[in-house]
């Protein structure tokens, strides 16, 4: 009955299931990476058919209802982004409201379907893999000593930078990373910067005590620093 | 409120969101709410349950965002996904049902030529795209595909509905969605969700 079951994808996709089926696919999915790629790939198939049922802008009221729901969520469901260091705690939800949902956020987001190429993608791709540490269920959130923002680090030693609004890099200078250890900076990556809040990846890994710290440069970027860091973060 | 939240790309507002960034969610809701809220009410027919339906997927991207997989997804597409979870399952326990034709009920609300916004030309060219797509496809896949995604229908409600065994309906349904995400994928403009990444 394997090849039923693959088939199920296509009415999986389109919640057209009936409900005894849409466990039994529910249960079949979490072990096949087949029909992982393809549930991935068909949901963008569903998402154009959503894009085409767009109509006028909803209510205003929608969103300041949204807003609200949010509000009075118990705030120990989510994790704080800027104030307390800690780990970041499972979401807490009833099950029922989150049953729908966990299957469709955990795993089943295959890997790179298509084939496109060129550096808008590479870009894209570095963001979600950034991204993807501040998702990071064991991620350490530290503080700066100077520059607006926070350092995260994952468990496994890579880190990101959320910055709030470096300002584009002067003309001919880029902004550079570093890895202080012990005392000795090695680069870790090369940003433009921009006005508004950003997240950068740092390359390397970050490991206990590290300092991760930001200089302007020459364009290109240099093997150690030259100018005093604009960005610091406290050890990690 | 942090404005700034307008350059970050989806994906990076569903981390914030994850760290309790209601900023960030707001910036979500800008974006993708309307193309929600058309969905909901294509699926639901009626403005006030659409709402709810669009206000619980919401909720639901405030509570689960951390297991949303950054690296590997579109986080438009996981949202109308969840979006879509909701109406449908609205509209099965309301019964209440959609017997109308499945027009194209919102052909006549984006705005005219005069004051169309750029977001409105952008969902008049999917849509055209989508919809040539659409007609390419056999009578009876397209049939399939619309009533179950824009109407509701479950698999076996549709084997009943017109009349043919429930593995007809399958085989239909799949060869469909197969041969419109070929023919979605041929004409495809790069990204099919307003591309706003740098890095």
């Amino acid at each position: 009955m394997e090849a039923g079951i693959h088939e199920l994808t296509a009415g999986y996709a389109l919640d057209a299931l009936d409900p005894d089926e849409r466990e039994a696919y529910e249960a079949h999915l979490s072990g096949c990476e087949s029909c992982q790629e393809e549930l991935t790939t068909f949901w963008e198939t569903t998402a154009a058919l959503a894009v085409a049922a767009s109509g006028p802008e909803p209510s205003p009221a929608l969103r300041e209802r949204i807003l609200a729901d949010v509000r009075a969520e118990p705030p120990q469901a989510v994790v704080p982004f800027e104030p307390r260091r800690r780990l970041a705690v499972p979401v807490l939800a009833t099950a029922a409201a989150i049953a729908a949902v966990v299957a469709l956020g955990i795993g089943l987001w295959a890997a790179d379907v298509s084939s496109q190429r060129d550096e808008a993608r590479e870009a894209l791709e570095r963001e979600r893999a950034t991204v993807g540490i501040l998702a990071d269920p064991s991620v350490r959130s530290v503080s700066l000593q100077a520059g607006v923002g926070r350092l995260f680090v994952s468990s496994e030693g890579k880190a990101a930078l959320v910055l709030a609004g470096l300002g584009p890099a002067p003309a001919g200078k880029t902004y550079e990373i570093w890895i202080i250890e012990g005392g000795t900076p090695a680069p870790a990556g090369l940003f433009a910067g921009r006005d508004a809040t950003e997240v950068v990846g740092v390359d390397g890994a970050v490991g206990d005590g590290d300092v991760v710290a930001v200089t302007i440069e020459q364009a290109g970027g240099v093997d150690a620093p030259t100018t005093p860091p604009i960005v610091t973060s406290d050890p990690v | 409120m942090r404005k700034q939240h307008t350059h970050l790309s989806d994906e990076a507002l569903v981390a914030l969101v994850a760290r309790g960034d209601e900023a960030a969610l707001a910036e979500l809701y800008d974006r993708v709410g309307r193309t929600a809220f058309g969905l909901a009410q294509r699926v639901l027919r009626d403005e006030r349950h659409a709402e709810d339906a669009v206000q619980e997927a919401f909720l639901a991207v405030w509570r689960t965002a951390a297991s949303f997989r950054a690296e590997r997804a579109k986080a438009s597409t996981w949202i109308l996904t969840l979006v879509h979870r909701r109406a449908v399952d609205l509209v099965r326990r309301e019964e209440r049902r959609r017997t109308e034709p499945l027009g194209d009920a919102h052909e006549s609300t984006l705005a005219g030529e005069a004051q169309a916004t750029e977001e409105d030309a952008w969902i008049r060219f999917e849509r055209e795209r989508v919809q040539s797509a659409l007609k390419q496809l056999p009578d009876v896949q397209r049939e399939a595909i619309e009533l179950a995604y824009y109407g509701g229908f479950s698999q076996s409600e549709l084997a009943d509905r017109l009349g043919v065994p429930l593995g007809t309906i399958k085989s239909r349904m799949f060869s469909g969605l197969t041969r419109l995400r070929e023919l979605l994928d041929d004409s495809a403009q790069e990204g099919s969700w307003k591309p706003e990444f740098t890095s």
